[in-house]
């Protein structure tokens, strides 16, 4: 296991690199001159510009300039954001608890959904339900959803006003950030009704952000189903006289999970960038939305950092399923 | 299926008829196929078919309601938006940015893509290998926040958009082109070819590529709807096509204002690009049942 966990690490690092490769890359290719664009003046004193090309190595070699970048990203220094002079690194881990419980929720509501979605379609082979339910599945796939939500938003949140517009609580509350969690911190606050806005607040972005992984597992699910509801043990189980619901779920599923648990594990991507459209339109206060602003400002730093830890938490994810699919299935674990 | 007059022995149908049986059978990709020859019409005869210029604003008619709601005329079938600019017109204007980005974009990626594939699976030591490592950093970022940093370098704008995009497809035809060529190299009929003398060049696209092709197409026509949903989003962040074009994506930026009162100016653009990106799907579908009845399963 051990072994297996090293050669999938061993694999990452070339890809890590090229994504600081490509990050230092980012910032270099910008047209204009660096130090203008950071002090954003014209006519500067060439003292000043001498020194401030020299504080920066920008008057050092590029290979020594991506070393020095390098060194100082494995010491955890992303540079210094633009806009609020705070270190990249830490404004985005205040802000990233904020994506990843949006992110979460969004899975939480399309996992469980298409896989039903799914298993109806399979078990309901050619009919109309099934026609029904893959065109849904298929339009949610095509789905623009930064459209998406501002249709979500016109109909339940300013016609039903059954939800609220934007942001992550209502204003009255003042929630200390402890896990940066608001579903954990406004329990631990022990606010009353806090809670109730915070979930209020997260159930159209996670619908939003939902729909388009929900419609890849409701595609997946059926297709695996199909696969397997002809093998050869499922008549066994129909021949032992076993109820239709026990065979779908307990015989069926179990083994259709496979390609759907690798699926969910893809998703992480999708999710990430969907939450740069699901951030921007709901106000939310998380990475994407983070990212988007400081291209629009120029900050450069956050920009280049943005991208690298975005890269770099993909990367991460993608080595947990793949550790985690080792774990459920061993053939893979033993494959070289 | 025409029948032979002197033997009566049924011809085979020529491929392209074949192929169109295929690919009639699925209603949905049928459909979808309509629907993009009549938005591709509406592109290319834009100026005969829009009623307006789409960048005209009739000061008398803001945010007028489309034909059907009560205030509504024929004179804006779609209403106008905030400057009183013709909904439909921009829609029928916009098509024509969304299908070129779309065509380019993918063009760009594709072409590149084959040859770079196919350089990876003749050569699999050294130049394959770091071809497709380059091609798995690309793919390690997900397509919209890629081509977000590629805009963010290069600056918004329609022709930066195209480029980012062709650069975000590129890994995807790089390795679908590899992949197929690599289970066509070991055929007979590749070493037939090699051994009567055609040359790596010949192998390559004369020999191995027209047999890759099928794939190609399908992956080509998911490109493009992808390359389409990437553009509306980055003209919805405000990263790409630039205001006033009308592009989908662009048209919506604003839009979130007008939530309230009126509900067409957000509607219609998105319905537009909605409907784009299923067709194409649905006819990517459609193609890959037809062409390549072994991918079927795989949906």
């Amino acid at each position: 296991m051990f072994g297996f966990i090293l050669r999938r690490l061993a694999v990452m690092i070339p890809t890590f690199l090229g994504i600081t490769l490509l990050a230092f890359a980012l910032i270099h290719m910008i047209p204009g001159d660096p130090v203008l664009l950071l002090v954003g003046e014209r006519n500067l004193d060439p003292e000043f510009y001498k020194t401030a090309m020299h504080r920066l190595g920008l008057d050092q070699p590029l290979y020594l300039q991506y070393w020095h970048y390098l060194s100082g990203l494995l010491q955890g220094d992303l540079g210094q954001s633009i806009r609020t002079q705070e270190p990249v690194l830490h404004e985005f881990f205040t802000l990233f608890p904020a994506t990843v419980e949006l992110s979460v929720c969004a899975m939480l509501f399309a996992t469980p959904v298409g896989l039903a979605a799914g298993i109806i379609a399979a078990t309901r082979r050619g009919t109309v339900v099934d026609h029904g339910v893959m065109g849904a599945a298929l339009t949610g796939y095509s789905m623009p959803i930064f459209w998406w939500g501002l249709m979500l938003i016109m109909l339940f949140s300013v016609h039903l006003g059954w939800t609220p517009v934007s942001g992550r609580i209502a204003l009255e509350y003042d929630i200390p950030a402890v896990s940066g969690f608001m579903l954990i911190d406004t329990l631990l606050s022990g606010e009353e009704g806090a809670f109730a806005s915070a979930l209020h607040h997260l159930i159209l972005p996670s619908i939003v952000l939902g729909t388009i992984p929900m419609a890849v597992v409701a595609r997946m699910t059926r297709s695996a189903m199909l696969e397997v509801l002809r093998e050869d043990y499922i008549r066994t189980a129909r021949a032992k006289g076993l109820s239709r619901l026990r065979i779908i779920i307990v015989h069926a599923l179990r083994n259709a999970l496979m390609p759907v648990v690798t699926v969910i594990g893809l998703q992480v991507g999708t999710l990430l960038a969907g939450a740069v459209l699901t951030e921007t339109i709901f106000s939310w206060p998380g990475v994407g939305k983070w990212l988007i602003d400081a291209i629009g400002q120029r900050d450069y730093p956050s920009v280049q950092g943005g991208i690298l830890l975005i890269g770099t938490m993909i990367i991460l994810v993608n080595l947990l399923v793949d550790v985690l699919y080792g774990v459920i299935n061993p053939r893979i674990r033993h494959a070289r | 299926m025409a029948t032979n007059e002197l033997t009566g022995v049924q011809d085979y149908p020529s491929p392209l008829a074949e192929f169109w049986q295929a690919y009639r059978t699925n209603k949905g990709a049928t459909v979808a196929l309509v629907y993009f020859a009549l938005l591709v019409l509406a592109a290319v005869l834009a100026p005969l078919l829009a009623p307006h210029a789409p960048s005209e604003q009739y000061r008398d008619a803001l945010l007028a309601p489309p034909v059907w709601m009560e205030g509504g005329s024929w004179r804006f079938i779609f209403g106008t938006d905030d400057a009183g600019r013709d909904i439909l017109s921009r829609l029928i204007y916009g098509a024509q940015l969304s299908l070129l980005i779309g065509l380019l974009s993918v063009l760009m990626s594709i072409l590149p893509g084959i040859v770079l594939g196919l350089l990876a699976a003749f050569y699999p030591k050294k130049l394959g290998v770091a071809i497709m490592r380059l091609m798995d950093v690309m793919m390690a970022l997900p397509s919209l926040l890629l081509a977000v940093a590629v805009v963010a370098v290069l600056g918004p704008g329609l022709a930066n958009t195209i480029l980012a995009i062709a650069i975000v497809c590129l890994p995807a035809s790089v390795r679908l082109t590899r992949a197929a060529a690599m289970t066509e190299l070991n055929k007979d009929y590749v070493v037939a070819s090699r051994l009567a003398g055609a040359g790596q060049i010949r192998l390559m696209f004369n020999t191995v590529l027209p047999n890759c092709m099928a794939p190609l197409i399908v992956q080509a026509t998911l490109g493009f709807s992808a390359a389409i949903l990437d553009a509306a989003a980055l003209g919805f962040l405000g990263l790409g096509v630039q205001p006033p074009s009308p592009e989908w994506g662009a048209m919506l930026a604003s839009a979130r204002d007008y939530i309230e009162r009126a509900w067409w100016v957000v509607t219609m653009p998105g319905l537009a690009i909605l409907l784009t990106v299923l067709a194409l799907n649905l006819m990517g579908d459609g193609l890959r049942d037809a062409l390549d009845p072994k991918l079927k399963k795989m949906a």
